[in-house]
């Protein structure tokens, strides 16, 4: 039993310590940081440009190997409904009649194309339990199925909805979003399969501080057809995608979303809490304290019926 | 000492018990049927709502329910309160159980459930979801250890084993007297452990919708999620070890140790005040009482939450005359669970509104089958546990202080 009284002081010992040791390393815990690439790769979508003619989907569908969509890519009555991406499409496009009128006094479509919009501190990278989701430095959020478990943590997060699930397989199912062709781009130095096939040049790849630069200049260069707002600039902390429009985006399904990072408060209120287990060695400690100031000996021999009577 | 656990050895096949087997065997065939054809052939899950009741009752609210556990090991392991012994093991086993059934129901919900190791040798640190996934596991082993007396105590010296296995009781007899020895010598570390990495993850539970400011109501989406989180947790406990209790004690015919109960919930008032008081505090300097009035489904559903599950059951156990009445301290204490219960689904579910789809989400029969599938069987075993080791304090007997 003195044994056991020795450790059991010594484990307190060595919580004390810890305690001390927190507290001189509380100025060691950081304010929240970014670890968004510096300038990575983006994508600038003019929804000016966009004629609704659906080759990215398709191109997205072979580059990617997806399956074949039930309606042909060419039948465009697909855009009378509003479509989101799925498990079976990283990127669909969708029409809108947001109100403006052409000299025929007709209704003028804006299109506009929905995929990932690779943030720049991607709540999913954030939220995923084992680091599956990551963003890497050419700006792509990537997916490794390798490490998920597919607990659907990152599509809570997602405050774009983007991330997909394959509900229906019931083994390996996968989470399906938009890879902004990574492998494509990194390895091969070609361009994301949307890209390289628009006829009209709607979508411009490139680094994203370029990428602002041009969105800036079209817009002020021709401030009566742009809203003077680059989607995707300051959203959600800022994405490798951005999107300039001639009518406000919240008319063509875009929604508001917060400008700070959404990682920003969950991650401060875990790394003060938590770095370095200073809390959970605090009160430990703070426990063990207790229970040797008011528990005594028995009170370690719970559960023992024997030693205690 | 002044419990006196024994095993109950009552009738095991009461008409109660064939009811939770149907339940048990309906969620099993419900189970077979998410691994034969997906997640999607048995839920309403999508990419709008990728949580439902899975996640809103059986693991949310599930290790909300399970706090009865640390509560009551805080109280009488480490405060050193030894007159509310009796209601130690019950509990105890009340968390043992609970938690299994967390990670059963998460080997339901998550999509590549082959997988569930891999937190283990992948980390992010980043992540809430990380960190209340190794809480957890690491909790539910400490539960098992803190359990494993209760198995020394009735079969140490008595290991029979029927049939060929009758040449291991040698083995088995060793290792339970290994156990014996060395289990009393380390089981405060694990009691305090127990403890810390409970608050650890209660509060963190909360900390896993504040990635999502867009999705959750603003009536429940605040900073102080993961301190509500602990907080109610903390609160449930005491009430939960009363329900639990009162539950098999009536069921049982035993003793209802009211004598423990009663002074149990004094503290209750206590902590369901702050809980009350954070909740409104927060509600006031955050401004979002102006939904109140406004008739969605999500207000009232806040409503209920505060009113039934808060404020009536705080008022409730204000009188003594309740706190002294097995049937009243039972309803209090029942409102206060159903409360914290109803905030974990209103958080994980209720309360989440996808920005984009507006997509609306009622759970399937098939996934409340699994739900009430995995509650059947954790009562089940609780009663299969309670009636052949020694948890629950022997009919009749004398409870002195």
């Amino acid at each position: 039993m003195e044994l056991n009284r020795r450790v059991f002081l010594k484990c307190i010992g060595a919580a004390g310590a810890g305690v001390a040791g927190a507290a001189t390393d509380s100025t060691a815990v950081h304010a929240w940081e970014s670890r968004a690439p510096a300038d990575p790769l983006g994508c600038l979508v003019d929804l000016n440009r966009c004629i609704g003619c659906r080759k990215c989907e398709q191109a997205c569908q072979t580059v990617n190997k997806l399956p074949q969509p039930e309606q042909p890519f060419d039948d465009l009555t697909v855009l009378d409904k509003k479509r989101r991406p799925d498990e079976r499409a990283y990127t669909v496009v969708n029409r809108y009649y947001p109100g403006r009128r052409d000299e025929r006094d007709q209704l003028v479509p804006t299109f506009v194309k929905v995929q990932c919009m690779h943030c720049q501190d991607p709540a999913c990278a954030s939220a995923c339990i084992v680091g599956a989701l990551t963003k890497k430095e050419n700006g792509a959020v990537y997916y490794d199925i390798s490490k998920c478990i597919g607990c659907r943590y990152c599509m809570v997060a997602c405050p774009f909805e983007i991330p997909a699930y394959e509900y229906h397989n019931p083994v390996t199912p996968r989470v399906m979003k938009c890879t902004f062709c990574y492998e494509r781009v990194e390895n091969e130095g070609k361009l994301p399969g949307c890209v390289g096939i628009c006829p009209v040049e709607a979508m411009t790849f490139g680094r994203r501080s370029n990428l602002l630069k041009i969105a800036k200049k079209r817009i002020e260069s021709d401030p009566g057809s742009y809203v003077n707002h680059v989607y995707g600039e300051h959203e959600a902390g800022g994405t490798s995608w951005l999107y300039i429009s001639g009518v406000p985006f919240d008319r063509v399904g875009f929604i508001q979303v917060p400008h700070r990072p959404l990682t920003e408060l969950a991650e401060t209120i875990q790394s003060s809490l938590f770095s370095y287990l200073w809390s959970p060695i605090v009160l430990f400690g703070m426990l063990g304290g207790i229970m040797r100031a008011f528990g005594g000996k028995s009170d370690r021999d719970i559960n023992h019926k024997g030693e205690e009577s | 000492m002044s419990a006196n656990p024994q095993a109950i050895r009552a009738k095991f096949w009461t008409p109660g018990v064939l009811v939770m087997a149907f339940f048990m065997a309906a969620g099993a065939v419900t189970v077979l049927a998410r691994f034969i054809g997906g997640i999607g052939y048995v839920s309403n899950l999508s990419t709008a709502r990728p949580w439902g009741i899975w996640i809103g009752i059986d693991v949310a609210s599930g290790v909300a329910l399970a706090a009865g556990g640390f509560t009551t090991a805080f109280l009488a392991h480490i405060l050193g309160r030894h007159y509310y012994e009796p209601v130690i093991r019950p509990a105890l086993l009340t968390a043992m159980l609970g938690y299994t059934f967390v990670v059963l129901g998460l080997i339901v919900d998550i999509g590549r459930s082959w997988a569930i190791w891999k937190p283990l040798v992948y980390w992010n640190p980043h992540s809430v979801l990380f960190e209340v996934a190794m809480c957890v596991m690491f909790y539910l082993n400490v539960l098992y250890i803190e359990f494993l007396p209760i198995l020394v105590e009735q079969f140490k010296g008595r290991v029979k084993m029927p049939g060929p296995l009758a040449a291991l009781d040698g083995v088995a007899e060793n290792l339970l007297g290994l156990a014996d020895r060395i289990l009393p010598r380390i089981m405060w570390f694990f009691i305090i452990a127990g403890v810390v990495l409970s608050c650890m993850h209660q509060s963190s539970l909360g900390s896993l919708m504040l990635i999502a400011p867009t999705k959750l109501h603003p009536l429940w989406y605040t900073p102080i999620l993961p301190l509500l989180f602990l907080v109610s947790a903390v609160t449930v406990g005491y009430p939960m070890v009363v329900f639990e209790t009162t539950l098999a004690t009536a069921s049982l015919k035993l003793d209802p140790e009211m004598k423990i109960l009663s002074p149990l919930t004094r503290i209750t008032i206590f902590l369901l005040g702050t809980y009350l008081a954070l909740k409104i505090g927060d509600m006031v300097i955050r401004g979002t009482y102006v939904y109140l009035l406004d008739g969605t489904a999500q207000t009232n559903a806040f409503l209920v939450e505060m009113i039934c599950g808060i404020i009536i059951p705080w008022i409730m156990l204000l009188s003594p005359a309740v706190r002294r009445s097995r049937r009243r301290l039972f309803i209090a204490c029942a409102l206060i669970v159903g409360g914290v219960l109803l905030n974990r689904i209103n958080v994980f579910v209720v309360g989440y509104r996808p920005p984009v789809s507006e997509n609306y989400y009622f759970p399937s029969i098939s996934e409340m089958l699994i739900t009430i599938g995995f509650i059947s069987g954790l009562m089940f075993l609780y009663r299969f546990i309670a009636t052949y080791l020694p948890v629950l304090n022997r009919p009749g007997q004398e409870v002195s202080a």
